[in-house]
């Protein structure tokens, strides 16, 4: 029922025909035509928008949790990081004896650290699809935890957003060490293959963009399918007024701990996207700044959207890569103008002019 | 929350041991909403002082007071928003409130109107009506939710009750003061309790929203049991038939509006401050 709705609904049936043009376009075009042509896309092009699709994702999981929920999650980049660490584990392992140091089953760090033997939380990442099924269930187990205590002591507001903080704050130091066994302060990188084949080819790295962009709709999808439903909208009554929600006899806890498990997946599940795409997860991932950045995507693109979340992670990462290239040092200044301008003249993002103009034509 | 219905207590008495499972609403002893002693005191200031009140099936009762009597903390106790420091608080004989939380309250069947009234601005009039709506609320029964003809006709008939069907798919925000009031009366319907709770319901209403909502309040007395904290004298005269006037925390009078009005205290109180 809900999913004929999104046919209808022409703002999403037009973000997802778009993901879908650039999940087949930009790959197809970098296979097919020779380099030389006017229509090929670089290796470049690929693999930066196969990035801007994980940060779309992961943009889109924040949106959940805080356009609709209304929890300002401020370390949505620790489950990100989490998910992109359970993957490069997996690739890592991959490498067996192509490493420096040759050994078939300890990764070049931890020989290089004298360890003797592979710890046991690193048993089973040679396996895919055990690795996959610690992108979505690490980051997940640690939301429950985390949510289970915040929300059931009704911790909210401010107070919630800044234990986000100090979670990916004390997850980036403690990653930082190297007896935690990743990697320290270098983190996971120089991947070999993936399921066999080749990270660096040109047609894995087209394979890895499809997958982002094929994941993302399918997020999209399942994110409208869930704030269309009556679940969606007791969460909406949560975020404008929590206390009066549980007067009507629902546990507010529970709806917040459930939505801000599956947000926290989607964002584990962005991270796995990411690593094999820019080749290196380490601990600065899990920066506080980070988990901000993603705050300024979503407020930029017009919180409480969805596709808003999406059109501000892919604009606020584009101008990040132009500025970034051309004068690095304003780029932190930009990102900050960029927040104080959204906040004061568009309140509701970008998806703001938008319905704006639509209720003014209705 | 199952609610047994119980033939005539002479017939069922004799077996009336047997039949009482916990955790299940009974009533056979007429009171349903029993408080004893209840004390509340926030910084030193007895917001409630001993407090004792039973509320019979299907009552309609209304609570009278100045301000600070403690009329909305007794409502916060009640709903479970606020734990007493002393106490017992019975919903029917088995059922105590202390036990469960704000929303084992509400399932239970107590339901209540806030003094401000709170609907959900950003969902439409029917969003509101179908989120009260009695239903299983737990999360994976409400991410797969769909509202059947039964429940549909249910929405139907409250939006024709509270007079809001022009409105029913515009932002509940939009409205005015008196429409969310009759909103937030046509949720606690949509809830189908054993008791409401009514906190100011005419506030900011006009004179014609007057009468409709002591019509609507009358009828619902016998299906529910219902207690009206008002300050309107003239409202609450038009409708009560019990009146309690609570001051400093506990109960000062009992009776009909023509008994209350006339004792001596309730005078004092008022009047002579």
């Amino acid at each position: 029922m809900n999913l004929q709705k999104l046919t209808k609904d022409k703002t999403y049936a037009t973000t997802l025909a778009v993901l879908a043009a650039i999940t087949i376009i930009i790959p197809g075009c970098n296979l097919i035509f020779p380099e030389d042509s006017a229509l090929h896309f670089s290796a470049y092009t690929v693999s930066l928008v196969g990035k801007y699709l994980c940060f779309a994702l992961l943009g889109l999981s924040l949106d959940l949790v805080w356009g609709y929920a209304g929890i300002l999650v401020l370390g949505q980049g620790a489950f990100f990081a989490l998910g992109g660490y359970a993957m490069g584990m997996y690739l890592m392992r991959r490498i067996g004896t192509r490493g420096v140091y040759g050994d078939p089953l300890l990764p070049d760090f931890m020989v290089f650290l004298n360890w003797q033997e592979l710890p046991w939380y690193w048993l089973g990442f040679n396996h895919f699809g055990f690795a996959m099924l610690m992108v979505v269930l690490v980051p997940g187990v640690l939301a429950f935890a985390f949510g289970w205590l915040a929300f059931r002591s009704r911790v909210t507001g401010v107070y919630l957003s800044i234990i986000t903080q100090a979670l990916t704050y004390a997850l980036l130091l403690a990653f930082f060490r190297n007896e935690m066994g990743f990697g320290g302060n270098n983190g996971l990188t120089d991947f070999k293959d993936i399921l066999g084949f080749n990270i660096q080819s040109e047609a894995v790295r087209a394979c890895l963009l499809m997958a982002s962009g094929l994941i993302l709709m399918a997020a999209l999808v399942a994110c409208y399918w869930l704030v269309n439903s009556k679940m969606g909208r007791v969460i909406t009554a949560i975020r404008d007024q929590e206390s009066r929600v549980r007067f009507l006899g629902y546990r507010v806890e529970m709806f917040k701990l459930w939505v801000f498990v599956f947000a926290a997946m989607l964002a584990g599940i962005a991270g796995a996207l990411y690593v094999p795409q820019v080749g290196i997860i380490n601990p600065s991932e899990f920066s506080p700044l980070n988990s901000l950045e993603i705050v300024i995507w979503v407020a930029v693109g017009g919180r409480g959207t969805l596709y808003g979340a999406i059109i501000g992670a892919v604009l606020v990462n584009f101008s990040k890569t132009v500025l970034t290239g051309l004068l690095p040092e304003i780029w932190l200044f930009s990102l900050g103008a960029i927040f104080v301008l959204v906040t004061v003249f568009l309140p509701d993002g970008i998806a703001g002019l938008w319905l704006r103009r639509k209720e003014r034509a209705a | 929350m199952t609610e047994s219905m119980h033939a005539e207590p002479g017939v069922e008495a004799l077996h009336a041991d047997s039949l009482v499972r916990e955790g299940e609403l009974d009533t056979r002893h007429g009171p349903i909403l029993y408080l004893e002693d209840v004390s509340v005191s926030f910084d030193g200031f007895k917001a409630l002082n001993r407090l004792s009140l039973y509320i019979d099936d299907g009552e309609l009762r209304c609570l009278i007071g100045p301000n600070g009597a403690g009329k909305t903390t007794l409502m916060d106790v009640i709903t479970g928003k606020t734990k007493p420091d002393t106490g017992s608080v019975f919903f029917g004989q088995t059922i105590d409130l202390l036990r469960l939380d704000e929303p084992a309250i509400a399932q239970a069947g107590i339901c209540r109107k806030f003094q401000k009234p709170s609907v959900f601005d950003a969902l439409t009039v029917f969003e509101n009506l179908e989120l009260a709506l009695k239903a299983d609320k737990s999360t994976w029964r409400t991410l797969l939710f769909r509202l059947n003809g039964v429940q549909q006709d249910r929405i139907d008939e409250v939006l024709q009750t509270i007079g809001l069907v022009e409105v029913k798919d515009r932002r509940a925000g939009i409205l005015s003061h008196g429409q969310k009031q009759w909103l937030e009366i046509g949720m606690l319907l949509m809830q189908e309790p054993k008791v409401m709770l009514v906190d100011e319901p005419i506030a900011g209403m006009t004179h014609q929203e007057i009468e409709r909502t002591a019509e609507l309040l009358l009828s619902l007395q016998g299906k529910h049991s219902l207690v009206v904290v008002e300050h309107d004298m003239e409202f609450v005269r038009s409708i009560a038939r019990t009146v309690t006037v609570l001051h400093e925390g506990s109960v000062l009078a009992q009776g009909s509006m023509d008994e209350v009005q006339n004792d001596p205290r309730v005078i004092q109180v008022y009047l002579g401050g």
